[in-house]
Order: C-alpha cells, then sequence, then structure tokens
C-alpha cells in the first residue's frame, strides 16, 4: 500500500511539454492525408425510363428550339451553324421573344429547348452547351426575380423562387444521340 | 539610447507557450473534421471540363461516383486506351452500374433515398456514346439526380 500511495503521488505530474509536440505530429499528418472536399457540377434532372414509346406530343414546332451538336463538335441552332458564345443570347431571344417573331416561342412558359447530339461529340462541347443553356435561364430567371421582386433570384425565399422559375420554366428535352461518328 | 534599450531588453517577460498545445489542437480537430480520409484511386485519367453554371454537392454520404475516363498509362495494357467507367475502385462494365447503385443505397436511410446524387466525372474529351450509356443505365435503374461533375471557369471569357 505504501508503495502505491508513492506511484500515485509520481504520477500526479505528468509532463505535458511534449503535448505540442505529439499534437503537431497529428496535426501535420492530417494537413497532408487533407483534401479539402469539393465537387462541383451542372446538376441534372434526367427524365424517367420507358419501356414503350411515348406518344408524341403534338408541340408547335415555333416553341421549339432544335440544338445540334455533330461528331465535328459544331452547333447547329435551329438550323443555323451558330458559335457557342453567341447560344445564350440566341436562346434568351426565343424566350422572351421581344418583337413577337413568328418563328420564336409564343410564351416563355410554352418553350422547349431540344437538345441533340452525336455519339461522337466530345463531352467538354456537350457541357459547354449544356451549360450555356441553363446559363441563359440562369439569366431570365435573375430579370425575372429583379422585376417581380426587386430581389436578386438568391435572396428569394423558396416560393418565390418557384413563382420566377414558373413563369420561365427550363424544359431542356433530350433527343437520343445521333450515330455516326464513333470514336 | 543604450540606457533606453538596456531597461527594455529587462523587463520583456518570456512568451508563454503554454497554451500552444491548445492552439494546435484547435487546428488539429479542424483537420481531423474536414478530412476525408479514402478516395478512390483511379485507374483512368479524368479531367473535368469547366462551366459556370455550378451546384455544390454538399451531403457527400449521398453522393456516388462514377468515372469515365481514359486508362491510365500503367494500366494501359490490360484496359486497352479506349475510355473506360470505373466504379468506386473496380473498372467496370455498363452492366455494374445497377449493383453499384443498389450498394450505395443499402448504405444510405431509406427517407434519403430520393436525394441520392450520381456525380459524373467524365474526362473533358470523351466522346458522348459512352456517356450516353451510362446515362440510359441510369435512368434504366431510376437513379435521375445526375451532377456533371466540372470545375469553376475563370470569369474572364
Amino acid at each position: 500500500m505504501a508503495r502505491r500511495s508513492t506511484r500515485e503521488k509520481l504520477s500526479q505530474e505528468i509532463n505535458a511539454g511534449s503535448m505540442a509536440d505529439i499534437a503537431f505530429l497529428l496535426l501535420i499528418f492530417f494537413l497532408v492525408t487533407t483534401t479539402i472536399a469539393e465537387d462541383k457540377g451542372v446538376l441534372v434532372k434526367l427524365p424517367p425510363w420507358v419501356e414503350e414509346e411515348q406518344p408524341e406530343q403534338i408541340i408547335k414546332e415555333r416553341n421549339v428550339l432544335t440544338v445540334l451538336i455533330n461528331a465535328q463538335n459544331q452547333l447547329l441552332v435551329e438550323g443555323e451553324e451558330m458559335d457557342i458564345d453567341d447560344l445564350r443570347e440566341a436562346v434568351k431571344l426565343f424566350i422572351k421573344n421581344p418583337d413577337n417573331d413568328p418563328n420564336k416561342a409564343e410564351k416563355p412558359t410554352k418553350a422547349i429547348v431540344s437538345l441533340q447530339n452525336d455519339r461522337g461529340t466530345k463531352y467538354e462541347i456537350y457541357l459547354q452547351v449544356y451549360n450555356e443553356l441553363k446559363a441563359a435561364y440562369r439569366e431570365l430567371w435573375e430579370e425575372e426575380a429583379m422585376r417581380l421582386f426587386g430581389k436578386p433570384y438568391d435572396a428569394l425565399n423558396k416560393d418565390q423562387q418557384r413563382k420566377v422559375r414558373n413563369n420561365f420554366p427550363l424544359v431542356i428535352s433530350e433527343a437520343d444521340p445521333t450515330e455516326f461518328g464513333e470514336e | 539610447m543604450a540606457h533606453f534599450q538596456k531597461k527594455r531588453g529587462k523587463t520583456t517577460p518570456a512568451i508563454s507557450t503554454a497554451s500552444l498545445p491548445d492552439i494546435i489542437f484547435m487546428l488539429l480537430f479542424f483537420f481531423m473534421v474536414t478530412t476525408v480520409l479514402r478516395t478512390a484511386t483511379l485507374k483512368i485519367q479524368v479531367i473535368t471540363p469547366t462551366a459556370t453554371e455550378l451546384t455544390k454537392l454538399v451531403k457527400k454520404s449521398l453522393v456516388n461516383y462514377i468515372y469515365i475516363g481514359y486508362p491510365l498509362k500503367p494500366y494501359q495494357k490490360e484496359l486497352g486506351t479506349k475510355p473506360r467507367i470505373q466504379l468506386g475502385d473496380k473498372i467496370a462494365d455498363l452492366r455494374d452500374i445497377p449493383l453499384f447503385l443498389e450498394q450505395h443505397k443499402a448504405k444510405v436511410p431509406e427517407k434519403l433515398h430520393p436525394r441520392i446524387t450520381t456525380s459524373l466525372r467524365v474526362h473533358k474529351d470523351v466522346t458522348m456514346g459512352i456517356v450516353y450509356d451510362v446515362k440510359t443505365a441510369l435512368r434504366k435503374a431510376n437513379q435521375l439526380k445526375v451532377n456533371y461533375s466540372a470545375k469553376k471557369k475563370a470569369e474572364n471569357q
């Protein structure tokens, strides 16, 4: 018993001087192994898979903006070749149709973007085009949010955002790719 | 002048390092919390393209990753040079995708299932053929929330 009490007495003072070193060691280990998790991307909702062919909906030609990308990564919008940089403005113009052009959408709510690519299209180009389409809608939402609520889109609450989105619904319909150029 | 300096030198106390461990521990905990220890070792090269309309994926446990890219040099003998799909650690086929999705689903609580997102990390030079096949497989497996992984594009265009 007497021996134990002396041990206890001794153990009462642990030298904490090396604590910092130990902590440093661990810290450096975690510093080295850390990759601060970051995954960003273009969020997409795919249409559900249906076995049988769906009856074709009748949509007026003027409401559909056809965007085609071929295997040479060229862009064809409504039958005309276009640069990717011009796509955003073209989409916005098509949806808003400020001059009531009979070849553009009747109403923003009726507009549909139809996107088709080839199996040989580069993924990078496809994503760029998709990004431009999304960006065009994003800018429209931003304008609409300003007009309706006088606030940027991100500052609105959920209901208000939905209202803005309903005025310019984002409908991108993707057709099966053509099969001209496969790697 | 000399007089002043001497005096000051004498009065400066030693900086106490007693709180050093605490500071270090604080940093340590920060890094421990933010660390993700194991990420899949890629056998294929994936350089994601750039985009501007990005959404951040917040809940890591609700995300599964499908990689598509060209096999790296050391693996080219067994895998060839054509774009391949990688699920987790393994090079896989289109047929393996439903099982992979199910395995991930099993780890997620039932009520969070609709929020599961598939992150497609695709090399920018890959052609759309294989991407479309993967998308079709995802649609057939009823995994419709998809994220095309991309890096932020620099502002000046």
